[in-house]
């Protein structure tokens, strides 16, 4: 019978030890470098922003929404996958496999929420009045009104940022504990045990330990299907393009399908970095080629869907928005966003592509910015054509605009390498737990 | 030179069926204050070691329904009481409307609430713990398995205590340091 030391030390080492490694690899310190100063850029331009105001954007009347909006609703879409893979699965029995991905999925749902909840802060008029959103008591005796979809929008993010932290920190105690016991230093072993909390594997802590672990799980699939408060803020108004129920679920199934491109697209990367091939297998590759594909069918029968109802509805207006999307201003945008997310996924009907790394990095490469353009072209179709054409407007985005997506997309990397570097990005303890 | 009784004895296994084999040796034996250290969550050894209890579950869920109830009161007082605001008529109490900030509120309720009951009842954190200071300790999250018995158990003996802990085919016992 082997013992603990031969079948757990392996996964034990290699994944701390990216955590601890002295020495740091210049490729590391390059990509932070890079994304260091994406984010410095982002800073200075929301610094701008702030001192002059949303006038530097390209948005006015009626095209009110504009790059911002479309990138708030992509970021939080991105979140939802995260959420999927770490607590849907969690909750499913025998699922074992997510082991290997659930950490870095939900590091990447953390910091996808928090960049989606910076741009409606930064898109309102007067941000430092952003607190008036909360029901904060105030001597001004004015309270959010909650029949408004923008309450709910916000509660959502919120809720959404909060439990998806928890559950990752949760779950990252016990791994926590391993970064301090094999840590070198006093310092680091001190700095590594205050986050652990002082985690020493106790039967009856471990036992109260997993039933709050799946309770948050399960809050964070409720709070992941909830996060829709954005898309009913769209149904809710005026615009005929949005003003239907299926928004909701659209906007989750097309979030799923980018969240699960770019969890992939972390997976070949840090397996790569790492030589993670033992933790993160083919097996691992397959499945996620699946989930993908499936994704992607489901985003198309919702897109299909939506299609048909606007169609059967009946409304001129509803009609009118399916072939402006398909042969008028944004007829490049809305094919090219059809063709990068759903040609190059058929690919992942073999199994020889799902379990090859290039062709898996690919077809994820595709499906993100894909996803990207169909927001944008749900966003800006929706407002550029009112039911009166004398109301109908053009809408172009400024550098400011391009600057602050760019500067989020560096932040989320930045934080992202510090992660990877100071904390462990594979659920050891799960692993152990799935070998033993 | 310490005299002092140790807080423990500390007795090492290679693996998780050894470590559950013997937490329910000592149970049987009339062991009170003992407690296992592993890796990661061993199926039933909480179990073994008397841990019967469901309170961090009902908690989270007295969170969600609490959180849920209170989130709907205080929408209903904020905009149908203190700050009524006519928009077309529309009811003031919008119950289905309220319902949505309140589920999000209730999902992050029973969360915290769960998750600090876990850390309460667990009486984290709690970063001086002096099983820390034990040197082989460090191996319990990576791949040894512990059973510690208290030397406050009413059945603890210093000598027989650490012999039946190497009857139950302890590879080390420690002394752990008051």
């Amino acid at each position: 019978m082997s013992t603990g030391a031969e079948i757990f030390q392996p996964i034990t080492v290699q994944v701390a030890d990216i955590a601890l490694a002295r020495r740091v690899r210049r490729r590391w310190w390059l990509a932070l470098a890079l994304s260091g100063a994406a984010t410095v850029a982002f800073v200075a331009t929301v610094v701008w922003l702030l001192a002059t105001g949303v006038g530097i954007w390209g948005i006015n009347i009626p095209v009110n929404w504009g790059l911002a909006i479309v990138n708030s609703i992509w970021w939080a879409g991105l979140a939802t996958a995260g959420t999927l893979i770490s607590a849907l699965l969690l909750l499913v029995p025998g699922q074992q496999w997510r082991s290997a991905l659930n950490r870095f999925a939900e590091a990447m749902t953390v910091l996808a929420v928090a960049m989606a909840g910076v741009f409606p802060i930064l898109h309102l008029g007067r941000p430092e009045a952003v607190h008036w959103m909360l029901p904060l008591p105030s001597t001004l005796g004015v309270w959010p009104q909650f029949r408004s979809p923008l309450t709910w929008d916000v509660a959502s993010l919120l809720a959404y940022l909060l439990v998806s932290l928890a559950f990752w920190y949760v779950g990252m105690i016990p791994d926590l504990a391993t970064l301090r016991d094999r840590a070198g230093g006093a310092r680091r072993r001190r700095a590594y045990n205050r986050l652990a909390l002082g985690w020493r594997g106790s039967a009856l802590h471990w036992a109260r330990w997993r039933q709050a672990y799946r309770a948050a799980a399960l809050m964070a699939v409720l709070a992941a299907t909830l996060h829709s408060g954005g898309a009913m803020l769209f149904a809710a108004g005026p615009s005929a393009a949005w003003h239907t129920t299926g928004l909701p679920p659209y906007l989750l199934a097309s979030g799923v399908f980018s969240g699960l491109a770019v969890v992939l697209l972390l997976t070949l990367s840090l397996r790569a970095a790492f030589g993670l091939g033992a933790v993160i297998t083919g097996r691992h590759l397959d499945i996620m080629g699946r989930l993908l594909l499936v994704a992607g069918l489901a985003f198309l029968y919702g897109a299909a869907t939506l299609a048909f109802g606007a169609w059967y509805s009946g409304d001129p207006r509803q009609a009118q928005f399916l072939v402006e999307r398909a042969v008028g201003a944004h007829a490049v945008t809305t094919w090219a966003a059809m063709a990068l997310m759903f040609v190059p996924l058929q690919a992942l009907w073999w199994r020889r592509a799902r379990r090859a790394p290039a062709v898996l990095a690919a077809v994820a490469l595709a499906v993100v910015p894909g996803v990207w353009l169909d927001r944008y072209v749900l966003v800006l179709g929706g407002l550029q054509r009112d039911y009166l054409p004398s109301r109908w407007g053009e809408y172009a985005p400024t550098a400011a605009e391009w600057a602050l997506f760019g500067g989020t997309l560096g932040a989320f990397a930045f934080l992202f390498l510090l992660f990877v570097r100071f904390l462990p990005l594979v659920a050891m303890f799960e692993i152990r737990e799935a070998t033993a | 030179m310490n005299t002092a009784p140790p807080a423990a004895l500390l007795a090492s296994f290679p693996d998780a069926d050894s470590l559950l084999a013997a937490a329910r040796r000592a149970r049987q034996e009339g062991y009170e204050c003992i407690d296992g250290h592993s890796p990661f969550p061993v199926d039933g050894l909480a179990e073994a070691l008397g841990f019967d209890e469901r309170r961090v579950v009902l908690l989270a869920g007295a969170g969600f329904v609490g959180g849920f109830s209170l989130a709907l009161l205080a929408q209903w007082w904020m905009n149908a009481v203190d700050y009524p605001l006519n928009v077309g008529g529309r009811p003031l109490a919008a119950w289905v409307a309220f319902a949505y900030p309140a589920f999000e509120l209730a999902c992050l309720a029973g969360a915290v609430v769960g998750i600090a009951a876990m850390l309460l009842l667990n009486h984290l954190p709690r970063p001086g713990h002096p099983l820390l200071d034990v040197e082989p300790f460090r191996r319990a999250s990576q791949d040894r398995f512990f059973l510690s018995i208290a030397t406050v158990d009413p059945r603890y003996r210093p000598r027989r205590t650490e012999a039946f802990l190497r009857d139950l085919g302890a590879r080390q016992v420690l002394e752990v340091p008051p």
